[in-house]
């Protein structure tokens, strides 16, 4: 592990802390000034939204920490979907068509890994690439037809709530899988590993980490969540379709980066990166409630992306000024203060 | 590897037990929309009705043309109207939408299924909170929505379109079908009906081909090229898609074919007013979009109102397009599509 650097100063208050508080206020002024956002009804609905996006932002959230990215977890959400609804119609059992989905993303993610790690290309190009690929394959496996005809008990769990809470059954596996991803990232020497690959991959070799095997096995994980985003992707809406989830892959980018994770790697927290999800999603539906169009909407999720992008990179540039001397550009060698501040649970 | 186990573990917890497979339950579906209570066509339509318009996607020229519709009779009842919508048009993107009016508690949701079962639990959740639910041009499962506004029977669209054939080349001839893709259900269903009626009515009027041109404007326009030096003395083209009407037009205006061979079928008037101008083509038809909007408002008031449950034999007066009937299966049948020609087209803008 690298060292503890020594700190001149206080690191400046952490944007994922100002995500969390900006969801705050957001969820504060919309319970108050929008009639029927705080409505347990409501808050499943919204919950329902996010819940893909959440899912697929834990895996990927660690992914970008190691400075990568998986553009292709969308058309993996959709080829999962395509092979569900064929195997479903071809009378496998569902348990073990929900196994073979989740394995399948895991291969699909084991592609995108072999050619980022094993061929050494970027994974922004990679992905790209897969992104294009297996979108396609989901057209091959079940062209523009629907697989529709899913056991009602199943798709009833998956738009169900617990009890009379309104929150979705899905949050229990979910809120396990997040315990999971933040105890990883932030409580283990795996995490640090991450982060010090994001920071400095070569001083990470030298550390003794495996990046390319971690690099590896992250990709496999991205693909096998991807792939349970799939299945229950299909359970909730009661349909298996090649186009399922298309272009989702932005808002689960969009999420992450929003969260405070940087996209040069080596920075940011899944407690900002949750709370990012949760922002997006109840601005979305409070200014649904509100009737505000669907295109203002977007507008929106692109500034907000804008900004996430923008305001850190502008900050460390600032930082990086008033150090004296700071010799190395800041975004491939950032204070690394984030990864030590956030990292206990 | 260890997210991997965990997310199997989570997999093989949640998921029920004893092997689910497909054909364990009788279907569901088919069980037709769910009627309860006694109409009463003498309901009144109450003033300030919430009627919202969610259409397949926004900003599409054809649904707004349906919502404009929609408007202008939820105006006449002194309804609330309002318009929402994803801006693409993907299977589960009206999801949140019928959420969202779910809570706010409109009294009539008015859709156009992009997926018919992807929006059926939202729909069905909207109804158990007292929305009426009518779906327009794209119809979900009968069982999610109350009553079906079908923008034509398919008799009547493949029966105007064979009227149109005979009107222009008589009763004899050769004639090819431009059609969508292979596996476009309505379009192949409607060439069928189109070839049965040719064959009782017709028999002297020979259908040589049947060619896809995918809905892509490039194919549509290639395979109209291979139609003509194929068949040398073809004397129509049949085209029941808008994509391949306005490029199989685009091909004809530009070739020696203009105003030999005879071009008809299904498109829109902005589409092709430019080929009715040229002389290329002379008619063509499709439903009224404005039209279809206007009845599905007035079927939700009806909902709404109690004049109409859903169930077959109920009717109502719809404004200015006077009275219909619930057929069976809850679906209610515009009429015969609108025929365009130079006399008319100008009157429409869609």
């Amino acid at each position: 592990m690298p060292p503890e650097p020594r700190r001149r100063r206080r690191p400046s208050p952490s944007w994922d802390l100002a995500v969390v508080g900006v969801l705050l206020v957001v969820l504060i002024v919309a319970s108050t000034t929008v009639s029927g956002f705080a409505s347990s009804r409501n808050i499943g609905f919204l919950l329902l939204d996010v819940m893909v996006i959440a899912l697929i932002a834990l895996p990927l959230t660690l992914v970008v920490v190691t400075g990568e990215i998986d553009l292709s977890v969308a058309s993996t959400v959709g080829l999962t979907s395509a092979v569900m609804g064929s195997l479903w119609v071809s009378g496998l059992s569902l348990e073990l068509i929900v196994v073979l989905c989740v394995v399948l993303g895991g291969v699909l993610g084991a592609v995108n890994g072999l050619l980022v790690t094993g061929f050494g290309l970027p994974s922004l190009a990679v992905t790209i690439g897969t992104l294009a690929l297996f979108r396609g394959l989901a057209f091959v496996v079940l062209g523009d037809q629907a697989v529709a005809d899913f056991p009602a008990d199943w798709t009833g769990w998956a738009i169900g709530s617990l009890g009379d809470t309104g929150i979705p059954n899905a949050v229990l596996p979910l809120a396990l899988l997040a315990v999971g991803f933040v105890v990883i990232l932030h409580a283990t020497p795996i995490g640090r590993g991450l982060y010090a690959m994001g920071n400095n991959t070569e001083a990470a070799v030298f550390a003794g980490i495996a990046v390319r095997r971690t690099k590896f096995w992250l990709f496999v994980a991205t693909g096998a969540v991807a792939g349970l985003g799939g299945v229950f992707w299909t359970l909730r809406f009661a349909s298996a379709r090649a186009d399922n989830a298309n272009g989702l892959e932005l808002l689960v980018v969009a999420a992450v980066l929003l969260g405070g994770v940087s996209i040069f790697g080596g920075r940011g927290s899944l407690f900002g990166v949750l709370a990012a999800v949760l922002l997006l999603g109840s601005l979305r539906n409070a200014l649904q409630l509100v009737n505000v169009s669907s295109d203002a909407l977007n507008v929106l999720t692109g500034l907000l992306l804008i900004i996430s992008v923008v305001v850190p990179s502008l900050a460390a540039r600032r930082r990086a000024r008033r150090r004296p001397g700071g010799g190395a550009p800041p975004e491939t060698n950032p204070v690394p203060t984030t990864a030590a501040s956030t990292g206990g649970p | 590897m260890t997210a991997t186990a965990v997310l199997g573990a989570t997999l093989l917890l949640t998921s029920a037990c004893g092997g689910t497979t497909r054909g364990d339950e009788a279907a569901d579906s088919g069980d037709g929309p769910r009627t309860t209570g006694e109409a009463n066509p003498d309901a009144e339509i109450p003033a300030g009705l919430t009627v919202t318009f969610l259409p397949k996607q926004l900003n599409n020229p054809y649904f707004g043309v349906a919502d404009g519709g929609g408007e202008e009779a939820v105006a006449e009842f002194d309804g609330e109207f309002s318009e929402v919508g994803p801006s693409e048009a993907s299977a589960s993107s009206q999801v949140s939408y019928i959420n969202t009016l779910t809570q706010q508690g409109v009294d009539v949701i008015a859709t156009s299924a992009n997926d018919p079962n992807a929006i059926c639990g939202a729909l069905n959740q909207a109804r158990e909170g007292g929305a009426s639910v009518v779906t327009f041009d794209s119809d979900t499962d009968p069982g999610c929505r109350d009553v079906f506004i079908n923008q034509a029977s398919a008799e009547g669209i493949s029966s105007t379109q064979v009227d149109m054939l005979v009107e222009e080349i008589g009763e004899s001839g050769q004639v090819a079908f431009l059609s969508a893709t292979a596996n476009a259900t309505n379009q192949n269903l409607w060439i069928e009906l189109m070839e049965e009626r040719l064959a009782e009515e017709y028999p002297d009027i020979e259908v040589v081909a049947t060619v896809y041109g995918d809905d892509e404007d490039e194919k549509s326009f290639q395979e109209t090229q291979g139609l003509l030096q194929t068949h040398g003395d073809l004397d129509a083209i049949i085209s029941p898609t808008t994509v391949g009407l306005a490029a199989a037009a685009r091909y004809l205006s530009g070739s020696e074919f203009q105003g030999e061979v005879t071009l008809t079928g299904l498109g829109t008037p902005n589409q092709m007013r430019a080929f009715i101008e040229d002389g290329t083509v002379e008619r063509f038809a499709l439903w009224n979009p404005a039209d279809l909007g206007y009845l599905a408002a007035y079927a939700g008031a009806a909902l709404s109102a109690g004049q109409i449950v859903g169930a077959e034999g109920d009717t109502f007066t719809a404004g200015r397009l006077g009275e219909y009937t619930v057929g069976a299966d809850g679906e209610i049948v515009l009429g015969d599509p609108t025929v365009f020609t130079s006399e008319n087209i100008d009157e429409f803008d869609f």
